[in-house]
This record gives structure tokens, sequence and C-alpha cells, in this order.
């Protein structure tokens, strides 16, 4: 079994399902190029289609008034509404490790998930529970392997995240709204649009460029009525020409547009995505080669992310055999769940559900980071004594479940082939049961990277 | 520059002129760890300091936080502390601390940082140094050799990693309630050998093994965090429940053999929008504050309190006025907290200049008149022994311009 097919495997992919390795083994990195398209799409756990956004602002209005209807002093009802976005999100996310657990793309789906951190929505405040799923769906999914000037744009006029960093709520204080209102601008969604999704800290920006873009984007909002859910409202437009780094922007939809596109363009931006991008797929400490070279190729191709994702592919840091990267708890709930081929046909969700908690406990869910920089990229993060703990507790857990006649040394054979080194075998063959060893082989260092 | 009569800050000139001599002489005996207890409470997402801990009695400050001022008299008044400055109504049991002198205000007070990014702001915070990313690893972790704490049984992150501020060459146990049944002992030394040449995962499971003893009884009263009973996720809560981690954190300081040195965080400060006043968003989360800071003190039991110090900041200020949606953007100077039982307290520091528009950074931000590094260098001096050349090298380079803050600690 070649060492290429399974550093692709687990390291660009999400961990070997059975057979992926050899699949794979023909040309690994032929079958990780052929895997950059557009993403594939969750369903929900009774197999519908998710709805679009436009039909969530408006179930999301609703939702609002009704609260709004309930008396101050009945929380029941109130909690019963909650609970109703709760449910959204989780089945929404429960669609999403489906898909990351049986995805013949993993690659893709790697890729999605490196996206959708990178442009961080979180529900942790609750408002953005309605729309998070349809978040990645409709702005990170179809863009994976598309230019990053038309992600940008799909991230920054969606409701989720015209909600999640306050732009919704940010009127231009001159605009007719902001003068009859009394009300003003909000510099969330401007700053990190600039800091985090963009140019990066570093990015040679100043506060008047904040208020600039704050300014150019007043009026992103909200609107149930049309199907993507967003809307320009200018009676809530700062009105004037706004002058973002030294440029010029028309008071108009139009101008924020172009504001968006050129800050997609910018050669910082490259700088900045290139080394995220390195640092997530390859190495905690991406070589200035590496990074140089990601960065080359973005700024050459105008942000082509299909570009990016094969010139990672195809840099030689990217094959020494020894993993270094920690797997996150997602990436590692996602390879053990894809080892032993879980959930199995005839699940009722409970699998999905378990690793959906064991993922928690671990210390990461999707699109509940405590911030907007989103989940950290180096291993550091997920290495410390108690979350390491909480990753042996879940394999010893994984390990009480086997069934009779399973054997564990020949899922390491076929899942981490030459990964696996003779100290995890001579562990696992000294094992006393066959959930022990299984659960040896998922606690093991190789394992624990990818 | 108008100074208050609130009770300033002692001149950095006076305390500089005391000299590296004189806390060595003091210090004489820090080279193992004693049994104070310090604690470091990061607030991450910027506090807003004025709604904490308001100045009520500024002139400008109703006209000022327009819909955020706090009301000083009727349902939900603030707390008064000296007649000008007040506590945020929720803060009901960190007045009691201040009542029992036990609870210093810090106010005007900010790290090196002044741009306003958040992850910025917490590198400098963290790492000590005058810049992001600077110094590579955490001022507290620096200051443990000094403490006489070599290794990392004895400083504890309420954190499943360990953060920057207690990252570097000292390894360090971190610890959360346990919301999975421990495997066996058995199993667990399996996959110790098999970590035998493996240094990251085999120190860090160590120390897990080894804080896993001394937290059994702080795990009996602490809550699952993140599955219910019928293991339906509780994802729209927020940010968690900061109690059990707090009194998790107070029963292993209160430990004899246990860690000296713990850090905490929050985050859920960010309020952009609709902050609120005596009510609202940021209330509730100073509330679930000092609900958690009181269930640490009462963990540790009078004894150990009367050994602890507290000192709790975050990573700047937000804007002195409301933004456009009734929330607050990120601002520069904010407040800071010590309390303890070892603390000197009963008093608010502040090198107050006003609220009016002209007192401010940029027309819009709490000036930044005191550096926090001067409050964690007294804090590690008077609380925790650390040397003074120590300090000054170490654990905060490039830090002359904030001298120690005198008399914080009781002798």
């Amino acid at each position: 079994m070649p060492l290429e097919a399974a550093i692709a495997v687990h390291r660009f992919g999400l961990g070997a399902r059975p057979g992926e390795i050899e699949v794979a083994g023909a040309d690994p990195k032929g079958w990780l190029v052929a895997q950059v398209g557009a993403a594939d799409q969750p369903r929900a756990p009774d197999g519908s289609v998710f709805p679009r956004s436009g039909v969530l602002v408006r179930q999301e209005q609703e939702m609002i008034a009704q609260r709004r209807a309930i008396k101050a002093g009945d929380p029941d009802a109130r909690k019963k509404l909650a609970g109703g976005r709760l449910k959204i999100f989780s089945d929404e996310m429960a669609g999403r490790f489906k898909l990351g657990f049986t995805t013949k793309r993993p690659f893709a789906e790697h890729l999605v998930w490196f996206w959708n951190n990178h442009f961080t929505v979180s529900t942790t405040a609750g408002r953005t529970l309605n729309f998070a799923g349809a978040f990645e769906r409709e702005a990170i999914r179809p863009y994976i392997a598309d230019r990053f000037e038309n992600m940008l744009l799909a991230v920054t006029s969606h409701p989720a995240m015209l909600v999640y960093l306050n732009n919704n709520a940010s009127i231009g204080p001159d605009s007719q709204a902001g003068r009859l209102a009394g009300k003003g601008r909000n510099e969330n969604l401007g700053r990190e649009l600039m800091e985090l999704y963009s140019l990066g800290v570093d990015g040679g920006y100043t506060q008047s460029d904040v208020i600039a873009l704050a300014n150019i984007l007043t009026g992103w909002g909200l609107d149930s009525n049309a199907p993507s859910g967003f809307g320009f409202f200018p009676n809530r437009h700062e009105p004037g020409a706004q002058i973002l780094r030294g440029k010029s922007y028309s008071p108009d939809l139009r101008g924020g547009i172009q504001a968006v596109r050129d800050l997609a363009h910018d050669p910082r931006t490259a700088r900045h995505i290139a080394t995220k991008f390195a640092t997530y797929f390859i190495a905690d400490k991406p070589t200035p080669q590496t990074v140089a070279r990601l960065e080359a190729v973005f700024n050459k191709t105008g942000g082509d992310l299909k570009a990016l994702a094969i010139e990672a592919v195809e840099d030689d840091a990217a094959w020494k055999p020894k993993p270094k990267k920690m797997r996150s708890p997602m990436e590692y709930v996602t390879a053990g769940y894809r080892m032993l081929d879980l959930p199995g046909r005839d699940d009722d969700g409970r699998q999905i559900r378990d690793a959906m908690v064991s993922a928690r406990a671990m210390g990461e869910f999707p699109m509940t980071a405590p911030s907007p920089k989103g989940w950290p990229l180096t291993s550091d993060a997920w290495s410390g004594p108690d979350a390491l703990l909480n990753r042996i507790e879940w394999a010893k857990r994984i390990g009480g479940r086997v069934l009779p006649g399973f054997n564990a040394a020949a899922v390491a054979a076929q899942c981490l082939g030459p990964l696996v080194t003779s100290a995890t075998k001579v562990a696992m063959a000294r094992a006393g049961t066959q959930g022990d060893a299984l659960a040896l082989l998922i606690s093991s260092p190789e394992f624990q990277r990818r | 520059m108008k100074l208050n009569r609130r009770s300033l800050l002692q001149s950095f000139a006076a305390v500089a002129a005391l000299g590296a001599g004189d806390a060595r002489a003091r210090f004489a005996f820090a080279a193992t760890p004693g049994d104070r207890r310090l604690a470091v409470v990061i607030l991450r997402g910027a506090l807003d300091g004025l709604a904490a801990a308001p100045p009520y009695g500024d002139r400008d400050y109703a006209s000022a936080r327009g819909q955020l001022a706090l009301q000083t008299s009727g349902m939900g008044a603030l707390h008064d502390l000296d007649g000008f400055f007040g506590l945020h109504p929720s803060f009901v049991n960190l007045k009691m601390l201040y009542d029992a002198k036990q609870l210093l205000v810090f106010h005007n007070i900010c790290s090196p940082y002044r741009d306003r990014s958040h992850f910025e702001g917490q590198n400098v915070l963290e790492s000590g140094g005058v810049q992001p990313h600077l110094l590579q690893d955490g001022w507290l972790n620096r200051a443990l050799q000094p403490m006489g704490i070599g290794s990392g049984d004895r400083a504890l992150a309420i954190t499943q990693s360990p953060p920057l501020l207690l990252s570097g060459k000292v390894r360090t146990g971190s610890w959360m309630p346990a919301v999975m049944p421990a495997p066996d002992k058995l199993f667990l030394n399996q996959v110790r050998a098999l970590y035998a040449h493996d240094p990251v995962l085999r120190d860090s499971l160590a120390n897990a093994l080894a804080l896993q003893a001394a937290s059994q009884n702080a795990m009996d009263d602490a809550q699952s965090m993140t599955a219910g009973s019928n293991g339906q996720m509780r994802i729209g809560g927020g940010f968690g429940s900061l109690t059990p981690l707090f009194q998790g954190a107070g029963k292993l300081l209160a430990a004899s053999d246990g860690p000296r040195v713990a850090t905490l965080e929050a985050s859920g400060w960010d309020t952009h929008v609709a902050e609120g006043a005596a009510d609202g968003q940021l209330a509730r989360r100073l509330q679930a504050l000092d609900v958690a800071i009181d269930s640490m003190r009462a963990a540790m039991g009078p004894a150990v309190w009367n050994k602890t110090a507290v000192v709790m900041a975050t990573e700047f200020g937000r804007t002195v006025h409301p933004n456009g949606s009734g929330g607050t953007d990120h601002g520069t100077g904010g407040a800071a907290f010590l309390f303890g039982g070892a603390v000197r307290g009963g008093q608010v520091k502040a090198e107050w200049v006003g609220l009016n528009s002209g007192a401010l950074k940029d027309g819009r931000d709490q000036p930044a008149r005191t550096d926090l590094r001067a409050l964690f260098k007294s804090v590690l001096a008077e609380h925790m022994n650390v040397p003074a050349r120590a300090l000054e090298s170490k654990v905060f380079p490039d830090s002359a311009s904030a001298a120690p803050i005198k008399g914080l600690i009781r002798a």
C-alpha cells in the first residue's frame, strides 16, 4: 500500500474509509485534484433539502413576531420558540456531520471546513441559529473552487453574516433612516471583513478605513422577499462617496460590491489567505517557500481557489510521511467514524447525535467558535491535558462498542496502512480485547494527527 | 491634565525610585512556591468598563452614555463605591467584596496595545509584550519559575488547553469539569506507554492524570457542560455556564498540595448590539460572572481565600458613546479588577480625566492612563514574591514605563 495514498487520504482528506486508500492508490494527487469543484450539499436527517435563506429570514421574522406576542410572563412558550431555532441548527449540523462521515470527496469537504472556519459565523449569541447552516450551504459550498472575490461577496452579503456581525443593525448616520431614528453605524462587519476575512490584521488599514467600509456596507440587510434573503436598503445607506484605502466608492450597492471585490484582489489578502491555507493543510508553521508559492498562485490567478488547492497538493512539503498536525476534534471524530464505516446503514440518527455531542465535549463544534476569528488552526490548541484526556476517553468508549468478530489489526492495516507505527501494532496485539485494541489505535499518536 | 480627587495612582517616578535592591531583600525566599494563590481571569471580547464600573459622578457621564447610563436610585440602581465610581447592579457579590475591603477597581487602564483588534489585543494582554506576536509565550508562564514553580502540577488553566497567558517553557496543566466517564487506569497506562516517544502527548497525558486525582471532589458538583440528560446538545444558551469552572478552580486551588496559580476565562463581552444598561445581555453576563466569582470564593473556604488574589482584565475597553445599534464598538482604556482575601481593597484607582470628547482618545475611547502591566507586576511582586529583576527582564521585558503600583496586597 503506497504511503502517498495514505497521506492523501489522511492529510488532505478526512481520514480513510475502508477501501479508500486503494481508490486513491493509483494516483493520489490526481485523486485529490479531481475532487476540487463545488462541494456537495448536506441533506436533512429525513432526507429533505434544506430551505434557502429567503425562507429562513421569513421564518425568523415570524418567530420574532410570535415572541413579541407571547406575554413576558410565559417563559415556557418562549423556550419552545428558542428550541425551534436550535432544532433548525441541530438538523443542519447533523446533515453536515453525516456528509463528513460518508463523502467520497473528502478533500472537497475538508476545503468547506477550512473556508467555513475562515469566514466564521458563530451561533453562540443565538441570533444566527436559523441561518448558520444556510450560510455554509449558500456562501461556502458553491465557491470552494471558484474565485475568492465571489466567495467573499457571497459571505459578506449573506443574512447569517449580516446578523452575526451586526451589519443589519448598522445605519448610515446621515441616511434617511439614520436622521429619522437618530441611529448610526456599527463597525463590526467593516472591521472584521478587513482584519479576518481579507487583508489580515497587518493589512495596512486604519480606523478611518474601518469607518469608511462600515459606511459602505450600511444598507446591506435582510429581505424576506428575496430568495437569497439579502436586500439593499437605500434609506439606511450613508450618503456621499466613501474613501476606502485611498479609493473612492459610490454610495450605492454597486460601490459596496466593488469595495468587496477590491479587498479580495489586494496582495495583502493573497498573503493572508496563503498563510492560513498552508497552516491548516500543511504545517502549523509552514515554510516561507510554501506560503510564497500559494501566495503567488493566488495573485497570478486573481484568487482562483481551485488553483490554490491544487498548488497545496503539489507542494512537496505536504507529503512528509510523519503526521505533524494534531487533528481538531471535528477531524478526529470524523476520522474515527470514517474508519469504522459509521453511521451504519440503519442508524436512526443516534450515532450522528453521539458524534455531535462528542466533538463538542472535546472542544469544537462547527459554527460555535467563541469569536469571529474561528477555531484555532494549530496543534497546540488541541493537545492540552484536558483536551487529550477527553479524546482518549472517547476512543475508549468507541472501543467499547465493537461487535464480536471485530478485528482491530485488520482495520488498522486497511485504513492507516503504512502510517501505523510498530509501537502501536505491538500495543494493539497486547491489548486484552479487540475493543481495547481499537481504542489504542484511535488514541495513538499517528491517529491523533494527520 | 485635570486630575480628579479620586485616589490616584502613585506617580511612576516615585515608585521607580524604590529600586530593585529593596525588592530582593524583601523577597529573599522566593525560590519555593509559597501557599499564596493567584488566579488570572481573562475577559475575552473587550468588556465595557464604563458599564462594569460606571463613573456616575462624572458630569458628562449621563450625556455621554445615553441609553447605556445606569441610574443611581430606584430599581436597577448601580452600587455606589466612593461617591464617584460605582459598580454595575449585577455585581452584587463584588460590591460585598469591595465593602469588605477585598476589591480594587482600576479604570482608564489598558495593555500597551493601541489598535482595536480583539485578537491582537488578547495577544498583547497574554504575552506581556509591547506589540502583538513579539513574544511567543505568556507572561504568567515566564513568572512561574521566579515564583518557585517549575512543574505543571502547580499551575493550572481552567480550559481544555492552556491559553497563551500560561503557555511557555514551564509545562502547565489544564482542567475542565468532566464531560465523559474516565477510562480505567489499566487502559490509560497502555496509552501512556504508547506516548513514551511523543513528548507532546506524553507530557500532556501525564499532566492530565496527575490532575485527575486532585480534581475528584471538584467534579462532584460541577455539572456536565455539554450533554443534557437526553443527549441533546445545549447550544442556544450562549457562552456556557461559568460557575462550574470557577467553582472547580476554587476547589483545586484550595488543596494544600495543589496548584497555586490558575487561569480562567470568560467570553461574551463583545457587545456591539443591544448592550443594555441595568437589564439586558451585558447585565446577564455580568451577573453570571459575579455569581461564578462568589462560587470560587465559597469553594476555597475562608482560610485559602485569605491567601488569594484574583486579577481580572480584558483586552481593551469599548467606545464611550453608544453606537447606532444600542451597543458599543472597540475602544481603548477600560476597567480591571483585583480581588481576594489577600487584597488591600476598598478603593477605585484611576487617573481620571473625564468623559468629555476632548479628554477621550480619538474623541471616542476612554484613554489608557495606566498600563495593565503595572497592575500585573505589582501582584506578581507583592503577592507571589517574584523578584523585581525577573519582572523587568524576563516576565515583562520593555516595561520600565509601567512601574508596579505599590500597596495592593496585604503584607
